[in-house]
This record gives structure tokens, C-alpha cells and sequence, in this order.
């Protein structure tokens, strides 16, 4: 299913294929190609749940992840033909995760030897391996995550070993219960301890998989500490498999995630920034003295983001970002957005979304681009240093 | 006057027509779905050319409480705002004053009421809503009327409807555009024939560039409704475009044009939507229902705008009555076209016997309809 060009130890740009399923079809694209291209991690993954499938247009394929552990049946899902034609997005590339970061939370106090836990809006869930592979394989994804006991950073040592147990067994049960020989990530936890996530790298390094998911991110430790988790588990994983992190959104994140060997990513962070009415704002070529001109005032907002129900965006009859060639920005003033988001309308967060979806994917292009140029490592340090020269500015300007 | 209306094609009453506003030319009849706050909810302009929308309603209440009328002006009038390249149409915002606010009160000078933002008196005049109206900058804008509900009787009908005419020349020497934004008069008068046609007398002696037919779509019977919009289409001029206020139901609009109007309103398709209500040929499909759960079909959608679409090439091509008749068989398979249909039907001169179990035949043919 997949190669990997060039591998680089850390940071490496390389090519993620998926082969065509034949059980799938495309009425509108009578030639569609043999596979599926993605040129270089590492990649934005978006769960779609909440807003309508405006119309993002990305410059290459975009994949999605979704998670559905309740609502519509798995047999109806199978009956329309699987996710691409229940969506009706042919060309994007659909992941299935247990984890939704939004709506379906791990819940480890719950799990036990029989299934993982989450918390959901309709209350707490139980999945079993084998309803877990009934329900994904109703939903035709192009590849999918074996269940998985994840657990935040402060559980005791015993629930953490007993997590990557747990994850283990259950990872041998999917590859078991994989009759249609879909494509498979093993799933690798370990929570906070160097040991154990080294542990069960090297166990899921042995099995017959086609890529790695790392979890027990994003659940509340912090970034100092995750460095070294990262490379405790990417130390032990072959070169030439993509490796998939959930819970890691913020841009200071992603590059730690990518300078450790990530490859592909999931977060609700442009969820959560379009929910609060933040559009994104920084500038996709970071080189020094570019951010002179942003707004730090009472607004909320700072040199990545604008808060677009601020009242000083009233009259303003510029788009978000005047480069930006997204929907939003073509069409569409802040004064308009802020109008929309002062009267709750459905509009501002459809349009909010487009642009920062666009924003993000566009941020995940600038480093595939400073990978591709040996440049990485600079690109990351520049990042990072002129975020701390605004806050500094900030601070000091109070 | 900034608009042309060209008739192009008719069946008996009925007509299909080319209405150029400003902003755009428009087939009618057609429909207008209302963009309360300055967006049809949850669609991008996109979205809205695609399915056929040619007139959006703005709404002056609400728009001049946020983001106000002089903040719109400012920044270039609402098409600009919005970013929506074709035609926009403005209430007066009575309507909204008198629905909303329980405290509102109408005297002669206007419509007083409490403002929602900070509680203090207020009072909309007929200037003062062609002046927001003005600075707004829509297409089409509407006279401040005096409003009742057809459900009400007694002597407030005919004091509304005397107001109304007074008022009119207030809004007409108040309109500072009249070259850019078309006044459209409104038709009041209850229920009572009498009154209503004093009203349409007095608005036609202005010479306006359209005319409305309001106070209907309030929850009076449908045999009522029906005999006003009838009565009203025929004293209207013929050249001049006429707009049905708050209709409204896919079979209403079916009737009215029958009956010789071009334009209607209503929040029920955008309204119906968010309930989770679609809108098919053969009436109402509701996706929430259990029944729905596993039913893999597309809902196959009669959109309100592509429903006037189809009305206005049927006359046009010369096919009206067939329409009616397929359209009249889709909604009712079993034949039981409501009486009031029929009856439509009948002054509209529209032979509907093939949809009809047993037709009724009980309108009196010397009234003014």
C-alpha cells in the first residue's frame, strides 16, 4: 500500500499510496486513477462532525477521518455502499479511528479485558474488537486503526502496563477478525512512561501491519514531556511506514510531532478555533520581520488568529487574510463574518471553517515544502521563536 | 420607477414574466426566500445561485437592530455586504414590530414599541422605515403598513386599511432613491371585498411600481384566502408585477399564479428545513422520523425555487394546465384536491377534472372575482 521516499531520519517528505477498492464506485469519475497519491507527510486529517461539506478546495486529496461508534447502523452504512458513497466524497481518503477528540472521548476508568470505553454525547459506550471490525468493515474506510486502551498521563504504572496489554491483544484480535484484507494500523500506547511505549513499539513493530497509530496524546500531558514519548515509540518503528498521531493540533505541536517522524495527523484544533470565532491568521512563509502589522489588543486575538467577533471588525471590509484564495476570502469581508457571528448565524461558522481549514492545510504544505528543502529544522526554529517574540511584545506592551 | 415588467407568456389569468430590478432580471412567478439577518441560513451565495434564487428577502427590523442601517450604508448598501450579485427585496419591518414585540402599538404617527436592545420607547414611522430602507439599498422596498390578522373583524380592518393609504404618500415623498429602490404599495382590507377594493383603488391611483397583497398568510381559511387574491389580481394594473405576502405552501403558490400573481415569500421552506422537513412532490417527507433511518434513497426535492422555475417556462411554453394537472395528481394521487382548489381553479379557468374524485361546482360566477 504504501513506500516511502527518501527516509530521512526525523523529518522526511515522502509519498502515501492507497490502493483503489474495487468494492467502491464512483459514478461521476469514470477514470479515476489506479491509486491514490499524497504527496509528503505530513498530512491534516479532519473529523467531519458538525459543519456541511463547504466547499474547501484543496490542492491535493484531503484526507478525513470518521468515527462513528453510534448513530446510523452499520448495516445501513453497508447498504449505501460503505463511507465515500454514504458522504458522497469519492475522492478523499477516509481513516477510521475509535477515537473522535470531539464527541468520543477514551474513557479509561470504564475499560475493561472485554472493550474500550468512551465517553459520548449519548452517554458511556463499550466497543468489543469484534464490533468494532463489524462496524468498520460497513464502513469500507482506505485503512483503519486497531481498538486501543488509551490512558491520560497520570494513571498509575500497573493501568499503563495493563493498557498496552490490552492494546496488544487486541490488535492481534483485529488482524484475526480482518476477513477483507483492508488495510490495518496497529494502534501503540504507553502513556507516560519511556518504558512501556517502548515496550509496545516494539511489539506492534513485529506484527503484520501497514502503518502505525500512536494514542494516549492530546489527553492532557504536556509538550515538554511528550518529546521523548514521541521518540521512544518512532525509534522503534521501521523507516518505511507511515506513523499517525491523534490529539496533536496546535502548529507548535505538529512540528514536534513531525521533527519526531510523524507522518499523519488529526486534532480538533480548527474546530475548536472556528467554534470560537477565531479565523487564522499567520503567514504561511514564516521569514523574520513578516508579522509587524498584527492586532494585539483586547480583541483576544494574536499573530496567528483573529477573533472575528471582536468589535473592531464592525466596518472592516477586508477579507481574513488578503493572500488567502480560500471561499471565504474571495467573497466575504470580516465585517460580514462578524455580523454573522454577532447574530448567531449558521453561515459564520461555515465560512469560518472553509478558511480555517484552508489556513491549516496550507501551514501542513510550508512544511512539506522546508522538508522537501532540507530546511525543516529552521523552518520549526523560526516558527517557534517569533511566536515568543509576540508574546513577548505582548507582555511587555501592557 | 426602476423596473421593467414584460409579460411573455399567459394562460387565462396566469402569466410568466420578465421583471428586470436593478440588480437582475428575474423570471416570474417566482419565488423569494427570506435572508432574515443578511443570509439564507447555513448557504453560501453559491449555493443559493445554484439552486435558482433570484430575489432575497432582507429584513429591515432585524437588520437595522444589527448591524444597523447606517453601518450597511456605510460599507456599501447590503448587496455589498453580502456579496450577493443578484436582486434583494426589504420589508418595511411592521411586520416584524407588530408579531414580535407584544408591547408594540400602532397609532397614526407609527408603530411605537419597546426596543429589545435597551427597553426604551421607540417609534417607526413610515419615513423612518423608507430611510432605513433607503440606506439598505435592496431592489424592491415595501411601504410601512397598518396590519391586522384576518382573523380579527370590526371597525380596526377598515381604520388599518384607510391608514395604510394615508401612509403610502408619507412613504413616497420620504423615498430619496425612487431611481435606484421600486416602492411596492400593500394591499389591505381584511377579508371584506369592500375594503379591499377601496385599498387596491387608492394604491393604483399613486402609480407604483408594484404592488403587494398583504394581510393573507395569517391562518384565515383557505376559501378566504383564495377569493382575496383573486379579487385583488384582477383590479390590479396588468403590466405591473404583484406579490403575495407570505406565501408560502407549494400548492398556494400553484393557485395564486393560476390566479395572476408573480411574486411570493415565506419562511416555511427554510423554516420546514431546519426541522428536519423536506419538500417532495408528493407533499412533505420527514427525515427525522425513525422511518427514515434506514432508507437509502435520495430525497428527490422540489425546491421552491425550482417549482417557480417550472411554472414560469409552463406558461411560457404554453403548458400551464397540463402542469397543474401533473402537479395537482403528484400531491393528491387519491384525487382529493381540497374544495378550495377547485374552486380556485374554476375562476381561474383551468380545467383540473382529471385530479379531481368529483368536482365542485359552487362559485357564484356574478361576484367580482
Amino acid at each position: 500500500m504504501e513506500q516511502r521516499k527518501s527516509p530521512v531520519r526525523g523529518s522526511a517528505a515522502g509519498q502515501l499510496s492507497f490502493p483503489n477498492s474495487d468494492s467502491r464506485s464512483a459514478p461521476h469519475n469514470p477514470q479515476r486513477p489506479a491509486r491514490f497519491h499524497l504527496s509528503g507527510p505530513p498530512y491534516l486529517l479532519s473529523s467531519f462532525s458538525g459543519f456541511s461539506p463547504a466547499p474547501v478546495q484543496p490542492a491535493s486529496l484531503l484526507p478525513c477521518f470518521f468515527s462513528s461508534l453510534e448513530g446510523i447502523s452499520p448495516k445501513t452504512i453497508s447498504n449505501i455502499g460503505g463511507l465515500h458513497q454514504m458522504l458522497s466524497l469519492h475522492q478523499h481518503i477516509f481513516a477510521a479511528v475509535p477515537r473522535d477528540s470531539i464527541i468520543a472521548l477514551p474513557e479509561h476508568d470504564s475499560t475493561n479485558k472485554y472493550g474500550a470505553s468512551f465517553q459520548t454525547p449519548g452517554g458511556r459506550l463499550l466497543i468489543k474488537p469484534a464490533e468494532y471490525v463489524e462496524l468498520v468493515s460497513s464502513m469500507k474506510p482506505d485503512f483503519w486503526v486497531t481498538l486501543a486502551d488509551e490512558v491520560p498521563a497520570w494513571v498509575s504504572d500497573k493501568r499503563n502496563r495493563t493498557s498496552v496489554d490490552r492494546t496488544l491483544r487486541w490488535l492481534d484480535d483485529c488482524l484475526s477478525l480482518n476477513k477483507t484484507g483492508t488495510t490495518i494500523f496497529g494502534s501503540i500506547v504507553g502513556g507516560s512512561s519511556i518504558e512501556e511505549r517502548h515496550r509496545c513499539a516494539q511489539e506492534v513493530a513485529q506484527r503484520n501491519v501497514s502503518g502505525y497509530w500512536i494514542g494516549g496524546f492530546g489527553l492532557g500531558e504536556s509538550m515538554d514531556e511528550r518529546a521523548a514519548l514521541l521518540t521512544a515509540v518512532t525509534d522503534n518503528l521501521p523507516e518505511d511506514m507511515p506513523r499517525h498521531v491523534s490529539g496533536l493540533g496546535l502548529p507548535e505541536e505538529v512540528l514536534q510531532g513531525v521533527a519526531a517522524g510523524i507522518d499523519l495527523f488529526d486534532s480538533t484544533y480548527v474546530y475548536h478555533l472556528t467554534l470560537g470565532g477565531f479565523a487564522l491568521t499567520f503567514p504561511l512563509e514564516r521569514n523574520k520581520g513578516d508579522n509587524a502589522d498584527y492586532q494585539l489588543s483586547d480583541s483576544g486575538g494574536d499573530d496567528m488568529k483573529i477573533n472575528l467577533k471582536a468589535t473592531i471588525y464592525r466596518k472592516d471590509t477586508s477579507p481574513i487574510v488578503e493572500s488567502c484564495n480560500c471561499f471565504t476570502c474571495q467573497n466575504h469581508t470580516k465585517a460580514y463574518l462578524n455580523h454573522l457571528f454577532n447574530v448567531h448565524e449558521m453561515l459564520a461558522q461555515t465560512l469560518l471553517e472553509i478558511h480555517n481549514t484552508h489556513q491549516y492545510l496550507g501551514f501542513f504544505c510550508s512544511i512539506r515544502k522546508a522538508i522537501e528543502e532540507g530546511k525543516f529544522e529552521q523552518f520549526r526554529r523560526n516558527f517557534v521563536e517569533s511566536r515568543r517574540e509576540c508574546l513577548f511584545a505582548a507582555a511587555s506592551s501592557d | 420607477m426602476a423596473l421593467k415588467f414584460e409579460v411573455l407568456g399567459r394562460f387565462n389569468r396566469a402569466r410568466a414574466a420578465q421583471l428586470t430590478l436593478p440588480h437582475y432580471l428575474c423570471q416570474t412567478p417566482l419565488f423569494m426566500p427570506v435572508g432574515t439577518q443578511g443570509t439564507i441560513k447555513g448557504l453560501t451565495k453559491n449555493q443559493l445561485e445554484e439552486i435558482g434564487c433570484q430575489i432575497i428577502l432582507g429584513n429591515t427590523y432585524h437588520l437595522a437592530l444589527r448591524p444597523t442601517s447606517e453601518l450597511i450604508d456605510e460599507l456599501g448598501g447590503l448587496h455589498k455586504f453580502m456579496n450577493w450579485p443578484r436582486a434583494l427585496l426589504t420589508d418595511s419591518g411592521g411586520f416584524q414590530m407588530v408579531s414580535l414585540l407584544h408591547l408594540a402599538d400602532i397609532t397614526e404617527k407609527g408603530v411605537t414599541f419597546q426596543s429589545p436592545v435597551d427597553g426604551k420607547p421607540m417609534l417607526l414611522t413610515p419615513e423612518e422605515s423608507i430611510q432605513i430602507q433607503n440606506r439598505i439599498g435592496a431592489d424592491i422596498i415595501m411601504a410601512l403598513d397598518d396590519v391586522v390578522r384576518t382573523t380579527i373583524t370590526g371597525p380596526r380592518i377598515e381604520e388599518a386599511m384607510y391608514r395604510t393609504l394615508r401612509w403610502i404618500d408619507r412613504c413616497i415623498a420620504a423615498h430619496k432613491r425612487p431611481n435606484e429602490q421600486n416602492l411596492f404599495g400593500i394591499v389591505q382590507g381584511g377579508l371584506d371585498p369592500v375594503l379591499r377594493d377601496i385599498c387596491v383603488r387608492g394604491l393604483v391611483e399613486r402609480n407604483l411600481p408594484g404592488y403587494a397583497i398583504g394581510g393573507l398568510a395569517g391562518g384565515e381559511d383557505k376559501d378566504s384566502f383564495w377569493r382575496v387574491v383573486a379579487q385583488c389580481t384582477a383590479a390590479l394594473p396588468e403590466d405591473k408585477p404583484r406579490y403575495v405576502m407570505g406565501v408560502g405552501y407549494p400548492l398556494d403558490i400553484v393557485v395564486c399564479s393560476a390566479l395572476g400573481a408573480d411574486m411570493y415569500d415565506c419562511v416555511y421552506p427554510t423554516r420546514t428545513a431546519r426541522f428536519g422537513t423536506a419538500l417532495v412532490p408528493e407533499g412533505v417527507l420527514k427525515l427525522k422520523h425513525q422511518a427514515m433511518a434506514n432508507d437509502i434513497r435520495p430525497i428527490d426535492p422540489m425546491c421552491e425555487c425550482m417549482l417557480s422555475r417550472d411554472l414560469h417556462s409552463s406558461i411560457v411554453e404554453g403548458r400551464f394546465p397540463e402542469f397543474v394537472c401533473k402537479f395537482l395528481q403528484t400531491m393528491f394521487p387519491k384525487g382529493d384536491v381540497p374544495e378550495w382548489v377547485c374552486n380556485a381553479m374554476e375562476v381561474a379557468g383551468i380545467d383540473i377534472s382529471s385530479c379531481c374524485r368529483e368536482m365542485r361546482f359552487d362559485v357564484d360566477k356574478s361576484s367580482t372575482l
